[in-house]
């Protein structure tokens, strides 16, 4: 017993750098896992003034490009009012309209060339906003809402290795899933669309719907390139994100009022099967 | 609190805040990153006790991680990189050994031996921090090129740093 405590004193910086490490990778796989309201992220209050602080110290450079975002944003709600108006009359549209509702919040920390992407936004639960929600700006899809503090949230990205989106082409309606390779923030992978489909370049591929987080039909980009492998299953895509996530100042979360009834009839319906 | 404490504190915060406010937004082509806060535990006296020495590294690490949201990953390599120094310190011992009280700098051991010294370090945080977040060696070559690119940015502004202080020290 005394040897075995010797070795463990005399190799004691080994032992600690050890359970540090293993300490350290259990954090990381912990974290990886979606969905968290954990403490430890910049999400939490002291962090995330940091990085307003600094972000608003920043914006004054960038004022002009947000000016430009603001207005053709401006510009495309007012073509959509135009229409809504012109529709008001036919009862249709009014089943999508109580369906969701959208919280705006401005970006407080974004990054886009690490492997795993977050972004911090300036509103949380007092907004109402929830882990697993949507996030889309005016240009498309931009994430999910990972984690959230009283005032402040965190998003993953769609630019993040992790993250999959439910997709489909809005031309011949297949669906595929959009996930990022970890190399240019412009282009996305549209993965899983089988040989028999013809996609072509300029197809717009938008969000499915097929799960309860994304509404169906959210523009996600444009396909920038097509190439099929004489052996391969699957077309090898690349989309080009129609928004440019290198310039992203707001964004609006999507509080879908269905969801959780959503969910628990899908509970139900599986918890049913024999 | 002893005088160095104090100073091990303040450069401590210092460096953190540094790194996020400023160099997390410096990314050159969207592949160079600059880790400067590595320097920090580079810089700690010689005989810093390594239990300490990893120790405060994990503390500043998991510190970045929070504003980098991705907890666990700066820590891990910043923890691998204090464990290691401390050999490297014993491996490339100059002549005549160490000055005691004196830091392992630039100023006090010339050019030659800091880059022996710095190199390897900030190359091994780089290769574990890049390829722990890609979690894996599925893009192995962009990978890489991060890794190198990051590792002269890091490295630059480390130098920049190290003749900025050795010539107010003068």
């Amino acid at each position: 017993m005394q040897r075995l405590l010797n070795f463990f004193y005399e190799y004691r910086a080994f032992f600690t750098f050890l359970l540090l490490e293993l300490f350290c990778a259990w954090l990381l796989i912990e974290n990886n896992q979606y969905q968290s309201t954990k403490f430890f992220n910049s999400s939490n209050r002291l962090a995330a003034n940091i990085l307003s602080f600094s972000q608003g110290s920043r914006e004054y450079f960038s004022l002009r490009q947000i000016n430009e975002e603001v207005s053709r944003e401006n510009s495309q709600m007012r073509t959509l009012l135009e229409q809504l108006t012109r529709d008001a009359q036919s009862a249709s549209t009014k089943d999508s309209l109580v369906r969701y509702e959208f919280v705006s919040a401005k970006v407080l920390n974004n990054s886009v060339a690490q492997f795993k992407n977050y972004i911090t936004i300036n509103r949380g639960r007092d907004a109402g906003i929830e882990p697993g929600m949507a996030a889309i700006s005016s240009f498309g899809a931009v994430g999910k809402v990972k984690a959230v503090s009283e005032h402040f949230s965190v998003l993953i990205s769609i630019l993040n290795i992790d993250e999959q989106v439910s997709s489909t082409l809005k031309r011949t309606g297949n669906f595929g899933t959009i996930q990022w390779d970890g190399t240019d923030p412009r282009l996305v992978n549209l993965l899983y669309v089988p040989r028999h489909v013809q996609p072509l370049v300029g197809d717009t591929v938008v969000t499915s719907g097929y799960n309860a987080v994304f509404p169906g039909g959210i523009m996600i980009g444009i396909i920038q390139d097509v190439k099929l492998k004489d052996e391969a299953l699957f077309y090898d895509i690349r989309v080009e994100l129609s928004q440019d996530f290198r310039r992203l100042s707001f964004v609006k979360i999507i509080k879908s009022k269905l969801k959780s009834e959503l969910d628990s009839l899908e509970t139900v319906t599986i918890g049913k099967v024999p | 609190m002893s005088r160095s404490g104090i100073f091990v504190v303040f450069y401590f915060i210092l460096y953190l805040l540094v790194q996020v406010m400023l160099f997390k937004q410096l990314v050159l082509f969207n592949t160079a990153f600059c880790f400067v806060y590595v320097v920090f535990i580079l810089m700690l006296p010689i005989e810093t006790n390594p239990l300490i020495l990893m120790g405060i590294a994990f503390l500043l690490g998991i510190s970045i991680d929070i504003f980098y949201d991705s907890l666990g990953l700066h820590a891990m390599s910043l923890v691998l990189v204090a464990y290691v120094r401390n050999y490297l310190l014993a491996t490339i011992t100059p002549q005549g050994g160490y000055d005691a009280g004196e830091g392992p700098t630039l100023a006090s051991n010339g050019l030659q031996w800091f880059l022996v010294y710095s190199i390897p370090l900030v190359f091994i945080h780089h290769f574990v921090l890049f390829f722990t977040e890609a979690g894996g060696f599925g893009v192995f070559w962009f990978t890489m090129l991060k890794v190198i690119t990051s590792l002269a940015f890091t490295m630059t502004v480390i130098l920049f740093l190290q003749y900025f202080s050795f010539e107010r020290r003068r």
